[in-house]
Formats: structure tokens, sequence, C-alpha cells
């Protein structure tokens, strides 16, 4: 037994030893994880890091530019855009991560149990996916805003309603290639169970592509909250959203456009840093898909 | 070619019935009775009883649905609450300025995006492929309200070269107005639509570019590229004739797609350069808590994507040897 077992870390420190240098030398996998990963701190520890109390108002410096007192300048009331960015980036950020998790959950249960049993199982979910595909995604997503109403569950919950179907197709094409492998085949043979068979073996096969989507699918769904209450239908103020400092500060764009550039741009930086992640986690997972296309 | 066809169109039935239902599905979830809204704060309760009888809203679900089936059928999609006008009159008054919009807009997406990745291919690994592959990235990041808001700001608040806001004439009468020999109409009608098509074409050209590039990239090293260059044909043919052409199968289906998330970026860059469009009545009508013509909207949007894909795949039929031939 002890033999046997004795190949095994060997194996895996020669993986890793393949792997983490090319990791590192992956430029966008790197700006990516560091931009993602400093959005999500500042997210978590924004109480420490806002300089001002969110509601303080400094009528006379109103829409002041960059500064030592405001480090993005002030908005419409004179308030601290530093610190209102960083609770925007709690508030897009956790409704992000919820919406991703939910969907990425619900996603592979329907993607494994469709690819698993096949038939009319398979052709009842794949229809059902096809419906909501069917959609284009702003327009379900404002229509289930519009049954939900506002607040932070909802918001991700419509997310969730138009981002769940990637999953399932994506987790669906991989079931179906690895049911016919043969550990799949000799689980099913020992007489493991369907729900057994599917956890223990489908599911740790297919969690690069759902990695690749989730981190992805970080961005859309921040794209998405944004666009939200850009228009109106996302946390009401005084909530300090990014889409909605974006849509406010157009109302002074002629004089003072200074407001809703950087909250834009805040939401253009944290899509990027996850959609860089993705893209780099996607070429070091799945060596078949190259957006990079070095070889 | 035949088969496929038939298979695709039947599969289209399906689809528009679940659409058709999630879209009445709606309707029952929406809180909010149109009955008190339709007759206003001093209603009596009879009275919005029987006006809820009248229009059928105690009936159970199923019958509703019979019901929303059989108006659909006779193209009546209700009336609005808000507007007192039927709601399929409201929505073509509205569609084709929507349309117009995203169909420049897929247009401008499909030309620069096939440019900017038959570039970044050819010039793979160099300085120009890693410049366009950067725009790209950050293309795709980038909000399309965000995008719209830096176009409107530079090229109609501080240059004042095009209007910040509204339509001109509908771009193909204009274009005959021109053909005429009238041609402002038409020239008014370009300046109007440039920032809000470009600031909606900037995401899918991006996501064509990216595409473009790893499929040409691929068609590239087949064995026919190389037979091509052995015999001595110029590079430009043999990437612009050989490579592209066949490059360019994949990029087909994802273009149908994209329409659908320029129909829903429409939304956003409508309420931003005040184009008269579906996008400004959705946000209007879910403010109002209009039940039919949301309800309306999001079918009319549902089916015209659908009709899209459905188009693209057949046109991909069309062209695709692999399914053409069978």
């Amino acid at each position: 037994m002890t033999d046997a077992a004795q190949p095994a870390p060997q194996a895996a420190r020669a993986r890793r030893r393949i792997r983490w240098p090319k990791a590192l030398r992956s430029a966008p996998l790197i700006a990516g994880a560091l931009i993602s990963a400093t959005i999500i701190l500042l997210a978590i520890f924004a109480p420490f890091v806002a300089t001002h109390d969110l509601t303080q108002m400094d009528m006379p410096n109103r829409f002041s530019g960059p500064s030592a007192e405001h480090w993005l300048g002030t908005d419409n009331f004179g308030r601290d855009l530093w610190s209102r960015l960083v609770y925007g980036a709690r508030i897009s950020v956790t409704i992000a991560i919820i919406a991703v998790t939910l969907s990425a959950i619900i996603g592979t249960v329907i993607g494994l149990v469709a690819g698993y049993f096949g038939g009319w199982v398979d052709l009842l979910l794949m229809r059902l996916t096809d419906i909501f595909l069917g959609f284009p995604p702003l327009v379900l997503v404002l229509a289930v805003v519009a049954v939900v109403g506002p607040g932070l569950l909802n918001v991700a919950l419509s997310l969730v309603i138009v981002s769940w179907t990637e999953y399932a197709r994506v987790v669906r094409s991989t079931t179906l290639s690895l049911r016919e492998q043969n550990f799949v085949l000799a689980a099913r043979a020992i007489g493991a169970s369907p729900a057994r068979i599917l956890w223990r073996e489908v599911l740790p096969n297919s969690l690069g592509p759902i990695i690749v989507l989730a981190s992805l699918g970080l961005g859309t769904a921040i794209i998405w909250e944004s666009a939200l209450s850009f228009l109106g239908f996302g946390l009401p103020p005084p909530a300090p959203t990014w889409g909605w400092s974006l849509s406010y500060g157009t109302r002074f764009m002629r004089e003072d456009p200074w407001m809703s550039i950087i909250s834009g741009a805040a939401i253009m930086v944290t899509v990027l840093g996850f959609n860089l992640l993705g893209d780099g986690l996607r070429d070091l997972l799945d060596p078949r898909h190259q957006t990079r296309g070095k070889s | 070619m035949t088969a496929y066809v038939i298979r695709r169109l039947l599969l289209f039935v399906p689809m528009a019935v679940g659409i058709i239902c999630v879209t009445f599905a709606l309707l029952l979830l929406i809180p909010g009775d149109p009955a008190s809204v339709l007759l206003g704060q001093e209603a009596t309760a009879e009275g919005i009883a029987s006006l809820r009888a009248a229009m059928g809203l105690d009936d159970p679900w199923y019958i509703r649905l019979g019901r929303y089936f059989a108006d659909l059928a006779q193209g009546d999609m209700g009336r609005s609450i808000f507007q007192n006008a039927p709601v399929s009159e409201i929505i073509l008054g509205r569609m084709g300025a929507t349309i117009e919009l995203a169909a420049v807009a897929l247009f401008l997406s499909v030309v620069v995006g096939i440019g900017l990745g038959v570039l970044a291919a050819i010039r793979q690994g160099g300085i120009v492929d890693a410049a366009t592959m950067l725009l790209a990235q950050l293309g795709i990041s980038m909000p399309v309200y965000w995008l719209s808001l830096l176009l409107m700001l530079w090229f109609a608040v501080n240059l004042g070269w095009l209007p910040a806001i509204g339509r001109g004439e509908p771009l193909i009468p204009a274009f005959g107005m021109m053909l005429a020999g009238n041609p402002a109409p038409f020239l008014d009608s370009l300046a109007h639509i440039t920032l809000p098509a470009l600031s909606l074409a900037g995401n899918s050209a991006a996501i064509i570019s990216r595409l473009v590039r790893t499929s040409m990239l691929e068609v590239l090293r087949e064995d026919f590229v190389r037979t091509a260059k052995a015999k001595g044909m110029r590079r430009p043919q043999v990437v612009l004739g050989h490579a592209l052409r066949n490059a360019l199968l994949p990029v087909l289906s994802v273009i149908g797609l994209r329409f659908g998330a320029l129909l829903g970026g429409a939304i956003l860059t409508e309420t931003i350069f005040a184009w008269p469009g579906l996008g400004q009545l959705t946000i209007a009508a879910i403010s109002q808590r209009d039940v039919p013509l949301i309800q309306g909207i999001v079918l009319i949007f549902a089916l015209i994507y659908a009709t899209v894909t459905l188009a693209v795949d057949l046109a991909y039929a069309a062209v695709d040897p692999r399914i053409r031939l069978r």
C-alpha cells in the first residue's frame, strides 16, 4: 500500500511544476487576478478604506476634482467619491457573487442531469434553456425586475434568470463527453448511483469550464447590475451604486462630467479585471481554447 | 439541407410557444391590478370588481392563457393602460427606430470586428496584434452606457460635431429623398444615428474581432492555405479570398446572438440619446407598471430575436457545405 501511494505526490509535484510557471507567464491572468483581488478586498474592507462618511455633504466643494482631501473628487452634493465608489464596489460585488453562485449551481445541476440521462429529460431541459436564451438578456432582466421590484436579492435573482443557461449548456456538453469515459463506466459497473457518479466523477472533471464561466460571469453580472441601477431599477438611493452615480452625474454633464466618468471607470476596471481573469483561466485550464493563440 | 431547414423551422414553433408562455407568466406575476390602475384613485370597490369581471381578470389562469393565445393569433396584444391605445399600434410606431439602430450597429460591429480581427491575425504576436486585442478587451469590459456618455461628451458636447440627442428622418425614406435630389435629410439622419450606433456597436465589435482572430489563426494553419501560398498566390488573395471566407463561418452564428444583445443594449443607448424607439418605451412602461405594454414589448423583442436567430441558422446552413450537401 505504501509503495502504491508513493508516486502520487511526485506526480502532483510534477504537474504543479509545469503549471505554475505557465500561470505566472500569463500577463492577462496576473493582471486580472490582481485587479479582481484588489476590488474584492476594497469591497470587503470598505469601512476601513473609505476616507469620509458617505452622507457627509460639503456644498462649497461640490464637483471638486481629485485632491489630497478627496482622492477622486466630490459629487453633486460635495460627497467624497472615493468613499462612495468603495461602498459601491461592496454592492456590485455582493450582487455579482450571489448571482453567479446561484446561476452556476442551477445551471450545473440542469446540465449534469440533461447530459447524463439524455433522452426526453435532455430534450425537455434543453428546450427550456432555449426558451430562456430566446429573450434578449437585458429585456428579460428588466421584465423580471418589474415583477420582483428593486432590492439586493431581487436584482441578483433577476440576473440568475438570464445567466444560468450558459452553465447548463456547457456542463451538458462536458457531461455528454465524460459519460462514455472509462472511469465513469467503471463507476457505473461497480454499482454507483447516478447521483454519486455525477457528484464524484463527472462534476470534478467539469469544474474547469465552470470556473472560467463564473469568472467571466462576475464581469457580466456587474455590467448588468450597474445597467439596472443606471436605469433606476437597481438599489434605490441613498445606496451608492455605481450605476446611479453614473446616471445622476449625466445631469451635470455639460459642466462637470467627472462624477459620471469616474463612476463608469470603476465599473470598467472591475469588469476588465474579471474578464482578464476568466480569459487567463481559460487558457490555463482548457488548452483547446487558446484566446492568445501563441501555439 | 431540406431536412435541416424543416427541422429548424419546426423547432421554432415550441420555442415561440414557450416565449409566449413566459411572457404571459410575467403578466400574472407583476404586482398591481390593471383594473384599479385604469379607474384611478376615486374608484369604488364595486367599480373595480365589475371592470375586473369585464376584463376577464377573475378567470382562472389557463382560460386567460388560452385567450391570450387566441388574441395574439388575431394580432391583438391588448390595450396600454396609460396611453389608451392598442399595444400593437404603440409598438409598431416605435419598432422601426429600434431595428434601424440595432441594424446599423450590427453592420458597424461586423465591419469593424472583421477588420480588426483579420489585422490582428495576420500580424499575430506583433504590436498591432497586442494593441488590437487590448482594445478588444477594453471594448468587451466597457459598459454601453459609459461608452455612450464618453462619445457624447467628446463629439457632441466638446467638439459639437454631431447632435447629442434625437433622431432624424428614418434612414430608408431619407435615402430615397437623397436619390430624388435632396440629400439634407439623409445626412441629418446619419449625423443623428452615428453616436448611438457607435456606442451600441462597441461591445459587439470587440467580441467579433476576437472571434475572427481566433478563427483566422486556425484557418491560416490549414493545408489549403499552405497550398495556395506554395503555388505562388499573392498574400492578400490568400488571406481575404481563401482564409477569411472559411474563417467567417463560426462568426456567422455569433452574429445572430449579437443582434439579441444589441436589442437589449438599445434600451440603454436609447435612454441616453433620447432615441425614440422600443427601449425608451420599455423604461416608461416598466416605471408605470403598464402590464399589457411591458408584456407586448418583451414578446416583440423575443420574437424579433428568435426570427433573426432562425434566419442566421438558415443562412449558415446555406453557406456551410457540411449542412448544405447533406
